[in-house]
């Protein structure tokens, strides 16, 4: 039970802090991207902030943690590679980002506000979740011939 | 709005600490909606903490003055970048929470060339849309 409890707060904390930063707003990510025009700097406010935070504890508190608080271990992404996939699933997200103005998180917190169009983002998203499993399923046969 | 900008990003930085510190996961958005949407993926905690992603903005909402943002951008902006944020969140392992907060926090370099990759794309895709709408 704990571990849904910290979950779900966890999920709402994360929420509270999109919404009050403004990041919720499409206007102030595509605000942020457009530096040759009218530049809306919030969203670096808001991830430098963020990153003091995390990057605080993830350097100096994690490392002297044997395991968290409700599960066997610190479940960390292996991968290292700089590869193709990283870099262009990277340049795709920030293409869909800037002609939207939205992503994941700010979209799935948005389902608060009640508005058809972010629905509409999330099933579009999802198609393309499944399309991106898809792409992988074919890329991988031809990795391992290599 | 730069106290909101400071606090808002305070605020996610902690919830990704409390995830870390409570079971073990990094915060980021695109895989966690991943294993709550899909039956296959299915993972409760993860379901738990998208509902709690809704329901910060709606204690907001409901509590304080708060105003929802606007959306004036066109139905195919959405569903063309929505389609495109699936696709490479997916293929790129993460979105901004993921990489950005997260990645970039526990001193990843994939993190960090993957967030590097998506602003600038950003950014291009923005001056460029500016120069056809």
């Amino acid at each position: 039970m704990k571990i849904y409890a910290s979950a779900l707060l966890s999920g709402m904390v994360f929420g509270l802090g999109l919404a009050i930063s403004g990041m919720t707003d499409p206007a102030n990510i595509q605000g942020f991207l457009d530096i040759t025009r009218d530049w809306r700097p919030h969203l670096a406010l808001v991830m430098g902030s963020a990153l003091v935070v995390s990057g605080l504890f993830f350097q100096i508190v994690v490392p002297r943690l044997k395991a968290p608080l409700f599960a066997a271990s610190f479940m960390m992404p292996l991968a290292s590679a700089v590869d193709q996939k990283l870099i262009g699933g990277a340049a795709l997200f920030g293409l869909g980002w800037g002609i939207s103005g939205l992503c994941p998180g700010p979209a799935v917190a948005g389902l608060a506000y009640l508005e058809p169009k972010i629905l509409g983002f999330i099933v579009a998203m999802a198609l393309g979740f499944k399309v991106a499993d898809w792409l992988s399923a074919q890329m991988q046969p031809k990795q391992s011939e290599q | 709005m730069i106290q909101d900008s400071l606090i808002g990003g305070g605020l996610i930085g902690l919830a990704s600490v409390a995830l870390m510190l409570s079971q073990g996961r990094i915060a980021g958005i695109s895989s966690i909606t991943y294993r709550a949407i899909f039956p296959s993926a299915l993972e409760p905690w993860a379901l738990c903490f998208v509902v709690g992603l809704v329901l910060g903005p709606l204690l907001l909402l409901i509590t304080t003055d708060f105003v929802a943002p606007v959306f004036d951008g066109s139905w195919t902006a959405i569903l063309v970048g929505g389609f495109f944020v699936g696709v490479g969140t997916r293929l790129g392992s993460g979105c901004t929470s993921g990489h950005g907060v997260c990645g970039i926090g526990r001193g990843s370099a994939r993190s960090l060339i993957a967030t590097l990759t998506f602003m600038i794309v950003g950014v291009i895709t923005v001056f460029l849309l500016g120069l056809v709408l």
